[in-house]
């Protein structure tokens, strides 16, 4: 641990035929979109305060929350939305959330009804920490997000273009976008609220799975140059076992970072924590199962034209 | 690979301890010995983490063009007036943004000549203020160009910001940030504070103060004669006095004001200084009025109506609602801010009590603390040696991005806090491409040196271009991106370029140098 290295995932001369699976990890990754697209449409994400606007306020209850007692003295008040949800460990913790006012006044008029309803039904209950979003914000920041990560896709198929060939940068690109519709279908499966926060966990995610597309990319560039009469599908192949160590071992290695956070990290880590456990696995076998069939799929004649590949044995 | 200029070396410790000089202020207090040239910043502790208040305020537009368009009718009649001449159905149109008029028969040329000199120049631009224009049908429309409106709200989220610091300054809190973010919006963050509505008010009140002569001919009714207006009383909203419409003397002309306690009734009360313009008028509408009442209007409500007992000559005078101690200082406080120039709406509020942050601080702090130990425990049990340096480089990653925040003055969150470890965890992926690259060269048979040199220097490529692609991305959303999301990207680029220099330079030095002192006959690989 000290001096040598104690451990390695493959052996040396691992031979794994990747490119075997290719109709498989494109249809599977085919079949997992799509599907996260309908989910996107219905039942869609479970949008957070950022983004739906409205108010939250989290208190804490000197005995046990008495949830009845909460909900008629909010309804009382007037607050016939007012939504109720226990949190933290123990039983004090109340989350009351309103649904989005028309107006800002009529936003801090909620809240100060919200407050005296409180003050009543649970005297000497605490606030711990208001939020109040109005909805017009919350529509301007989601469009202008979207755009810049369009613009931001744009610049990353620009760059590899650049770089490398236009296959590699529409493979690259293509498989960011796969990736980035499964966690939008993840997150509407475990309902982690779409927020700024979880955005930034997937634009994280989208670094992370970039990086290792042109990592996987650029070792199959350096062998192009060096075989120049292997197929193109053993040369991917080979390019992907050669860099496997490296793969696994960045991608153990972000895991292992998230983990603590996704377990213990509380509710304010542990959504971010989840989308990135999730865009790690992703993110790294996508990187072999989508981006590189994508790319023997469109380079297998362009990228080898001086060579004729031998033809596949049939038995 | 191995060979390091002294001024090289001299360069990268430098850089290495300048990380660590400018991060120091987020661990210890600034120590008198520190010269007052160098900066001493830390990075802000975001809301989760510190317990305060974030404020996002709309300045109310539609308030300002209705203010604008009532002035331009004002100023209408009396051009018309002075010029003598007739006009019909003038009124302000808020849709279009202009005033309608209809001028009498035959005068509409020297209306139209008139009405021109309303339109003013400034030097800033070359357009005027209002342009006069006559329809088909005879009236004449003075529109508010597009571009003086911006300019005007522009102007009212200058003033703003500058009454919102001069109130917050007053109010006692500590560090408040208050800056313009966009066409018309305005952020306050106020760190630490454990009474945000106190604040809310502060900032929300117009506090617009006029003086206005109660009309005490009016009928007690629900509809206000012609000239008058009815005004809720601010102890008793159903209770509403009619008052002249015309203000006798505006709050605009305050001098200072001062909260102090009645010493005959013992009662909180609020001093005020007028400036002579205003003593000028509130003489002589004492004097006129003497025995009759007098209003004392905050934002449309009245805050008393005392009688007159006698001409009040001095310029100053005191305001007795029922105050507390409280009430009273606020107010005087406001009254010597000054008054907002448009109504402010409170748009998005975050407000964090101390009580959350310390929970969520604690097991935020273990988690991202155990996540930095597996990233660190992971190096060593996979590379070793070579696993080592890496970590060390990562340590002093993790200082060169906190001293990069810190001079940036960013503000850090939880979640900001995981991004940063996990962009650590991303970092050690230079590392373990130098690493498998070396243990390539060995396995091709070659000797350490040339190993090391051809790993490093093949690993060099991947790297840059793994680590410009992300870079450009992210620009890009810095660039395009909303507020949030450009403060992560900020973060993500700072972590990139560190990760650069530490992952590539600072374990090549450090490699170098152990290799030099050792000559090892095969590498650890």
């Amino acid at each position: 641990m000290f001096y040598r290295p104690m451990f390695r995932f493959v052996p040396d001369g691992t031979k794994i035929r990747f490119m075997n699976g290719r109709f498989a990890g494109l249809i599977i990754s085919a079949v997992l979109s799509t599907a996260s697209i309908l989910l996107f449409f219905y039942p869609g994400l479970n949008l957070g305060l950022d983004f739906r606007g409205g108010v939250v306020l989290q208190v804490e209850t000197p005995q046990t929350a008495d949830f009845p007692a909460l909900r008629a003295a909010l309804s009382a008040a007037g607050l016939k939305d007012a939504a109720l949800q226990s949190f933290g460990a123990g039983h004090n913790g109340v989350l009351i959330s309103l649904e989005s006012r028309d107006s800002a006044a009529q936003t801090q008029t909620a809240i100060t009804e919200a407050q005296t309803a409180l003050a009543q039904a649970a005297p000497g209950s605490k606030i711990l920490s208001t939020q109040a979003i109005g909805a017009s914000v919350s529509h301007q920041l989601f469009t202008q997000g979207l755009e810049a990560l369009g613009l931001s896709f744009v610049m990353i198929l620009a760059y590899i273009w650049f770089r490398f060939e236009w296959q590699f940068a529409v493979g690259a690109v293509a498989t960011l976008v796969l990736d980035t519709t499964k966690t939008i279908g993840f997150m509407v499966l475990t309902r982690i609220p779409f927020d700024l926060v979880t955005i930034a966990a997937i634009l994280t995610i989208i670094g992370y799975s970039t990086n290792d597309k042109v990592v996987v990319y650029d070792r199959v560039r350096e062998n192009l140059r060096k075989y120049k009469t292997l197929p193109l599908r053993e040369l991917i192949d080979l390019s992907i076992n050669e860099t496997l160590n490296r793969t696994l071992g960045t991608s153990g290695t972000v895991f292992l970072a998230a983990l603590p956070l996704a377990l213990f990290g509380g509710a304010a880590l542990s959504g971010f924590a989840w989308i990135m456990l999730f865009g790690i696995v992703v993110g790294t076998s996508s990187s072999i199962f989508i981006a590189a069939p994508i790319l023997l799929f469109l380079g297998e004649h362009r990228l080898r034209r001086s060579a004729t590949p031998p033809k596949v044995k049939t038995t | 690979m191995l060979y390091f200029s002294r001024a090289k070396t001299f360069g990268i410790l430098l850089l290495c301890g300048l990380g660590i000089l400018l991060s120091l202020p987020n661990l210890a207090a600034r120590p008198g010995f520190w010269p007052s040239v160098l900066p001493w910043n830390q990075v802000h502790l975001g809301l989760d983490l510190s317990g305060g208040s974030y404020l996002l305020l709309q300045i109310d537009t539609k308030a300002i063009q209705t203010q604008d368009l009532n002035a331009l009718v004002d100023q209408t009649r009396q051009t018309l007036r002075q010029a003598q001449l007739g006009y019909t159905g003038l009124h302000a149109d808020p849709a279009n943004d202009q005033v309608l008029l209809h001028p009498l028969d035959g005068q509409a040329p020297q209306a139209l000549a008139a009405l021109k000199k309303l339109a003013t120049y400034t030097p800033s631009s070359s357009s005027p203020s209002v342009t006069v224009t006559q329809a088909a049908d005879g009236s004449i429309a003075i529109a508010v160009p597009h571009a003086t409106q911006a300019a005007r709200n522009s102007q009212a989220v200058d003033q703003a910001i500058t009454i919102i610091q001069r109130r917050i300054d007053g109010s006692g809190v500590l560090n408040p940030s208050i800056a313009r973010q966009g066409a018309d919006q305005i952020v306050v963050q106020l760190p630490g504070i454990s009474d945000p509505d106190r604040v809310k008010t502060l900032i929300g009140t117009t506090a617009h103060m006029t003086f206005q002569m109660v009309d005490s001919a009016a009928a007690p009714s629900t509809v206000a004669p012609p000239g008058d207006e009815l005004l809720p009383m601010t102890g008793n909203p159903g209770q509403k006095l009619a008052v002249y419409s015309t203000v006798a003397v505006d709050g605009a002309n305050l001098e200072n004001a001062q909260a102090s306690t009645d010493p005959q009734t013992g009662q909180w009360v609020v001093n005020f200084t007028l400036n002579s313009i205003g003593a000028r008028e509130f003489a002589d509408t004492t004097t006129a009025n003497v025995g009759k009442l007098f209003a004392i209007v905050l934002d449309g409500k009245i805050i008393e109506a005392p009688v007159i007992r006698e001409p009040i000559t001095g310029g100053s005078g005191q305001i007795s609602g029922s105050f507390t101690a409280q009430s009273a200082t606020d107010l005087a406080l406001l009254l010597r801010a000054g008054a907002l120039p448009a109504p402010l709406n409170i748009v998005e509020e975050q407000s964090v009590g101390p009580e959350l942050g310390a929970d969520a601080i604690r097991n935020g702090a273990l988690a991202l603390g155990a996540g930095f130990v597996f990233v660190l425990a992971f190096m060593a049990v996979f590379y070793g040696l070579f696993g080592w340096f890496a970590n060390i480089a990562l340590v002093m990653n993790l200082v060169l991005m906190l001293a990069i925040l810190s001079v940036m003055g960013a503000t850090l969150t939880l979640p900001g806090m995981a991004g940063i470890l996990l962009t650590l965890g991303m970092a050690v992926d230079a590392n373990v491409l130098i690493n498998e690259r070396v243990r390539e060269e060995v396995k091709n048979g070659r000797k350490p040196l040339a190993a090391l040199e051809a790993g490093y220097k093949r690993a060099y490529g991947t790297i840059i271009d793994s680590n410009v692609t992300t870079l450009l991305a992210h620009i890009t959303l810095f660039i395009f991106g909303s507020p949030p999301v450009r403060g992560f990207a900020v973060t993500i680029c700072a972590g990139i370029i560190t990760t650069i220099f530490t992952a590539t330079v600072l374990v090549r030095l450090i490699t170098s140098r152990w290799y030099i002192s050792r000559r090892p006959a095969t590498l650890p690989v």
